[in-house]
């Protein structure tokens, strides 16, 4: 058991923010976790976080990656997503018939979009040394406008029946397509990471790069694969993202999206400098996002408002849930219970000196 | 070698040069300097762009130049480079609504006729000729009074808002604030798409609603894309919406896939915001009656009974996604 605790001790940060939003939502109202059949898929609060979340998972787990290794952030990812699935919608429309074959290859082929920008972020990176913020600021400042220019200066709509079930359900499924797609993404990131030593290198380099390369891990190579990876992700969630919303508006596709991935990699409990990272909990810290937005809509908050009570929320849950806070809490229920313990004793000390007082009086 | 070939660079400046004074001969065009935002900022402004270039082109007797930017100081910048150039009207559409006043005199000293469009300026009203201006109060009046109008027992409104603060956001939410503080409609919800007048927030603001068990009828998106994002919301829910539907839903801007929507039945009713202001401009200019001070646009109110394909294909903007298609 105590070894067990130890293997999960990394996911506490996430976890007990998590609970800590739970119960604020079970006080609002004790029916938070119903679930109930609408149109033959399943309805509720829970569905709809994991529906809503589901870009920003599949973008948390590329940013915990890329924080890893080259320690600093991609914030060009909900840019690069809107790229990626500007060249899906546009390969979908002219393909005239939409079938099935034509969804899979837009798909692939906006994954090899998603590669190439990756690639463009990951050399800045690793081969030419600059900061990732600033390598993926290029793409920030300039990539609306490609995927505007893509789009042909408009924005096209993708109104056939299969992007529709992507982006809702398919008939018979009880489960909202989106959250499906990224259970699988969560399934083949778990697999890849099972099957090689990616874990071990990213980590190596992370930590300490001069010491990597001299062990025989090329760190260049290490961060330059954690960027095609994130290119990859972006792919993936502009795919989701854009069969969601129906149309592609490149205007605002997945806005400032950078912002809550990299606050869920830090929710997760990550080093946001690099070095031991947790997927787990960066993926427990996107959902958890995800259920304090709609945690402010549920508290009925004005709009002018919102905003700032989740930036206090988050320092609130940050705060509560950091370690330093944790080993004051373990001072103090040290400190009480041997106050108790000192309270206990004395009495008998008290009683046994009375006693011995009554004995004497004998 | 090497000095030949700065002998030669030079000549081919100085050619170049000759060349670019040889084109700047007088035309007898009407000189046109503008000044906008960038297409991209949304299908609002790539409509406007689109017409401010159409409208002022050298077919039509216009020798216009469009600087395009969301930098209010580099906006300034090339205002300045029109009013150095000479142009006979200057029209203008701030990043920014402060910080023109030196600007503007200087074109007034200079004889130069400033028209703003779309956006207003803080400034003294002598220091522009004329504004045509949409007015974000008129719409959500009109779109209140269509509501209001729906023949509903009791209305029960969600009202989502844009980005707090905007000019829109103000306009489209004062009169449904208003109606509701008079108490003839209840709001149920209040919420915001955030900064970017998100899809998504839209539809979160909508299911919150929905969890808590809140009856509503009327869904008064400040934008269409919200619009979408609320019946996405109320389809997952398996609430019925549009043309004989429980839910009321209005939108804003004329995109044409929210019209094909409202024609389609899906939606109710959707609210113009006209980007289209460069044909009554040359008007003014080519007719010599230029107003002074500010001019507002007439805007539509188009429902399931009033839409046409026509209205679509006139005052609609962005994409048409066809007729009887219908935007999820």
């Amino acid at each position: 058991m105590p070894k067990l605790i130890k293997h999960f001790s990394h996911l506490v940060l996430p976890v007990s923010v998590m609970t800590l939003l739970i119960i604020i939502n079970l006080i609002k109202g004790a029916d938070y976790f119903r679930i109930t059949m609408v149109n033959g898929a399943f309805y509720g609060n829970i569905p709809n976080i994991l529906f809503g979340a589901s870009e920003l998972v599949i973008l948390s787990i590329g940013m915990t990656l890329v924080t890893a290794a080259s320690r600093g952030q991609d914030i060009s990812i909900g840019v690069s997503a809107t790229i990626t699935s500007a060249v899906f919608v546009q390969y979908v429309l002219q393909a005239g018939e939409v079938t099935l074959l034509t969804i899979v290859v837009g798909f692939l082929l906006s994954c090899v979009i998603g590669l190439l920008l990756g690639a463009f972020n990951g050399t800045l990176v690793s081969v030419f040394k600059v900061q990732p913020m600033v390598a993926s600021l290029i793409l920030f400042t300039g990539g609306r406008s490609i995927a505007f220019m893509i789009d042909g200066k408009l924005s096209p709509i993708l109104a056939n029946d299969i992007s529709n079930q992507i982006g809702t359900v398919i008939p018979g499924v009880p489960i909202q397509t989106p959250i499906i797609l990224t259970v699988v993404f969560i399934a083949l990131v778990a697999v890849l990471f099972k099957t090689t030593n990616l874990r071990l290198y990213v980590e190596t380099v992370g930590i300490n790069p001069n010491a990597a390369r001299l062990n025989g891990i090329n760190p260049k190579k290490i961060i330059f694969l954690t960027f095609l990876i994130m290119g990859i992700c972006t792919a993936v969630a502009g795919f989701i993202a854009v069969n969601k919303a129906g149309r592609h508006d490149s205007v605002n596709l997945l806005k400032l999206i950078m912002m809550d991935a990299i606050l869920a990699v830090a929710i997760g409990g990550n080093s946001l400098i690099g070095g031991k990272f947790s997927i787990t909990g960066a993926i427990i810290g996107a959902y958890t996002i995800e259920m304090l937005n709609r945690t402010l809509l549920r508290l009925e908050i004005e709009p002018a408002t919102i905003k700032v009570f989740k930036a206090v929320f988050i320092i609130i849950l940050m705060v509560l849930s950091s370690p330093v806070v944790r080993v004051f809490m373990k001072k103090a229920l040290d400190r009480f219970r041997s106050w108790r313990l000192s309270i206990s004793q004395p009495k008998e000390n008290a009683l046994s000196t009375t006693n011995i007082a009554e004995k004497k009086e004998e | 070698m090497k000095k030949a070939l700065g002998v030669l660079m030079i000549l081919v400046i100085l050619g170049s040069g000759v060349l670019f004074a040889a084109g700047q001969k007088e035309s007898g065009l009407i000189k046109v300097g503008i000044v906008n935002l960038p297409p991209e900022e949304s299908g609002y402004r790539q409509a406007n762009v689109e017409d401010m270039n159409n409208v002022f082109s050298v077919a039509n007797g216009y020798d216009a130049k469009q600087t395009n930017t969301l930098d209010n100081s580099e906006q300034i910048a090339a205002a300045k480079g029109y009013i150095r150039d000479g142009v006979d009207y200057l029209l203008i559409s701030a990043a920014n609504a402060s910080g023109w006043d030196d600007t503007l005199k200087s074109a007034k000293d200079a004889g130069i006729q400033v028209i703003l469009f779309d956006r207003a300026i803080d400034t003294n009203e002598s220091n522009y000729q004329a504004a045509i201006l949409s007015d974000m109060a008129y719409e959500g009046e009109k779109a209140v009074e269509w509501v209001l109008s729906l023949g509903l027992d009791k209305i029960n409104l969600i009202l989502i808002r844009g980005q707090m603060g905007s000019a829109a956001e103000i306009g489209r939410s004062a009169a449904v604030l208003d109606a509701a503080k008079a108490g003839k409609l209840n709001i149920v919800a209040d919420g915001t798409g955030g900064d970017s007048w998100s899809l998504e927030e839209a539809r979160k603001v909508v299911e919150a609603a929905i969890a808590a068990g809140k009856d509503f009828n009327v869904i008064y998106a400040q934008n269409d894309g919200m619009a979408q994002g609320a019946v996405q919301a109320l389809q997952a829910a398996g609430i019925s919406h549009g043309k004989g539907g429980k839910v009321k839903i209005i939108g804003f801007d004329f995109n044409r896939f929210a019209l094909r929507n409202v024609q389609a039945g899906y939606w109710d009713a959707d609210m113009q915001c006209n980007p289209r202001q460069a044909a009554e401009i040359s008007k003014w200019i080519k007719s010599g009656k230029m107003p002074s001070g500010v001019v507002y646009q007439e805007e539509l109110l188009l429902t399931t009974e009033t839409i046409s394909d026509e209205l679509i294909a006139k005052w609609g903007i962005n994409a048409d996604p066809g007729k009887g298609v219908i935007t999820r």
